[in-house]
């Protein structure tokens, strides 16, 4: 009864408005989030219409064309051989990025970026420049060809390197330099701590950056296209196959083929933010 | 024990030069001054994180000054207490006797002693991170005690704790110094005041060497205990 007279009284003298319940709604919120919401909706419109184009009959019928699963078995294994070369590189150019102040470390730091900008079709034609110069010539010399899983490689790696590099230094940065510090004076070597300090506790990011990467490589198109060419049960992997069979007008294929890309690229991108979102990977 | 002469060094535009100290075996020794004054500077160049200009280091008569941190043997507890996030407490512990090449079952053998030494063991299976800052301290103390340091620094090793923590945290410093007969120096801000050094002491505190080229502070004290 007092509580009730009490809660009455407050209400009398309190002329302030109750708060709203719940979060409160900005029109800034409402624009960007609509903003948002209007290129999921696009980007989710591309993708059913992909889908609605083809069915799966055509994407089961992928795996029994020789063509179609030789272009598949070539893309899974330069883009894994590109994936150990991109973080054979990206990891050490990585770390100098990110702990070293050397002569050129601001030109460095922006060349990295450079693949990421230009438009990949202009590596390609970079590189059939380089192999008609003489270094190109001694390296044909020596056993490079230019219509080879090795070529392949190599433009896959121009174009997905950065990534690596680039996601490399920024998880190195998050390092803690005070740690490596610490583990010197516990006695290590540079190389140890560096192994069981540093790298773990980049972990994540290098994850992170060799995913993109290898996303990256499986995408590759238009430097393979000037520079190794596509012949089909050769040099021919899946953004070519889609690339001939569109030529060849069998749309349907191509779509397929589209399709089974777009998975891969959707578990890479979820290994991501899972790996962004989660610690899963710290432990004792 | 640790013999410093005319120690000059430097990071950025910052400059100590003429640093000149002694510290004997067993002594407890604490390195006083304000904020930016380069005490933790000091402590990076005693234990080879930093590199020295001129001047000499010597440890037990050896010269010290150009060797790389993990042969000098001088065990160092940063600010933060930097202990790896990416361990448990009990590989934290662990990490030094592994980075000498012991395996993990002998170097995980040896933690548990210390652990009971500091009164830590409930802690070896958790992360540091949720740790308190007297825990993250104790760890850190038994970490860098697990390496069998001749000398320990200790980089404002109570600042992060309450007045009654600060007190008990410096008895536990004390005691355990006794019981590892290891000389310890130690930085603080705070002048003057009981601050751990214990009842009835009269420190001695003399002007050295340490200043800064700008002159942008006050002088750098040493308090010393001769515990």
């Amino acid at each position: 009864m007092q509580r009730s007279r009490l809660a009455r009284h407050d209400t009398s003298t309190d002329s302030r408005p109750a708060p709203a319940a719940g979060p409160r709604v900005h029109s800034l919120s409402v624009v960007s989030t609509g903003f948002l919401a209007l290129f999921l909706a696009a980007i989710l419109a591309l993708v059913i219409a992909d889908v609605g184009y083809t069915d799966l009959e055509t994407v089961a019928g992928l795996f029994r064309s020789r063509e179609v699963v030789s272009a598949m078995r070539l893309t899974a294994i330069t883009s894994l051989l590109t994936l150990v070369l991109v973080v054979l590189f990206a990891v050490p150019a990585g770390y100098a990025l990110s702990r070293y102040r050397f002569p050129g470390h601001a030109l460095a730091d922006t060349v990295v970026d450079l693949p990421i900008v230009l438009p990949p079709v202009v590596i390609g034609v970079s590189l059939l420049v380089f192999f008609a110069t003489a270094p190109g010539r001694w390296l044909e010399g020596m056993g490079f060809r230019t219509h080879s899983v090795a070529a392949i490689v190599l433009c896959q790696f121009f174009v997905s390197a950065s990534y690596a590099i680039r996601s490399a230094k920024a998880a190195f940065d998050g390092v803690d330099r005070r740690l490596e510090n610490v583990a010197l004076t516990l006695g290590c070597t540079r190389a140890y701590a560096f192994r069981t300090v540093t790298l773990p506790i980049a972990r994540d990011g290098l994850i992170a950056g060799a995913v993109m990467a290898w996303a990256r490589a499986v995408g590759v198109f238009g430097p393979l296209m000037v520079f190794v060419g596509s012949i089909r049960m050769k040099t021919e992997v899946m953004p070519t196959t889609i690339y001939l069979e569109l030529t060849i007008g069998r749309i349907e294929v191509a779509l397929a083929v589209a399709l089974i890309m777009l998975a891969m690229a959707a578990t890479a991108l979820c290994l991501i933010h899972w790996l962004a979102a989660s610690r899963r990977w710290w432990g004792p | 024990m640790i013999q410093v002469t005319d120690l000059c060094l430097g990071a950025g535009d910052f400059r100590l030069r003429d640093v000149n100290l002694q510290v004997a075996a067993g002594e407890y020794f604490v390195l006083l001054g304000p904020t930016g004054s380069g005490k933790s500077l000091l402590l990076k160049c005693l234990c080879g994180l930093v590199r020295a200009v001129s001047g000499t280091i010597c440890v037990n008569g050896q010269d010290v000054t150009h060797l790389e941190p993990r042969r000098r043997r001088i065990g160092y507890v940063p600010q933060d207490c930097g202990l790896f996030p990416h361990m448990d407490v009990a590989h934290n512990i662990a990490f030094p006797l592994r980075a000498r090449g012991r395996s993990l079952r002998e170097a995980l053998a040896r933690v548990t002693p210390l652990a009971q030494a500091l009164g830590i063991e409930p802690l070896l299976d958790r992360s540091p991170v949720g740790l308190s800052g007297g825990e993250s301290q104790k760890v850190a103390l038994a970490r860098a005690l697990a390496s069998r340091p001749q000398l320990l620094l200790l980089d404002e090793p109570v600042s992060a704790l309450d007045e009654p923590s600060r007190k008990e945290a410096c008895s536990e410093l004390r005691r355990v110094q006794e019981q590892f007969g290891i000389a310890h120096t130690r930085l603080s801000q705070r002048r003057g005041g009981p601050d751990g050094l214990g009842p009835g002491r009269s420190p001695l505190r003399r002007r050295v060497g340490p200043d800064r080229y700008d002159g942008a502070t006050g002088p750098q004290t040493q308090e010393r205990d001769g515990g």
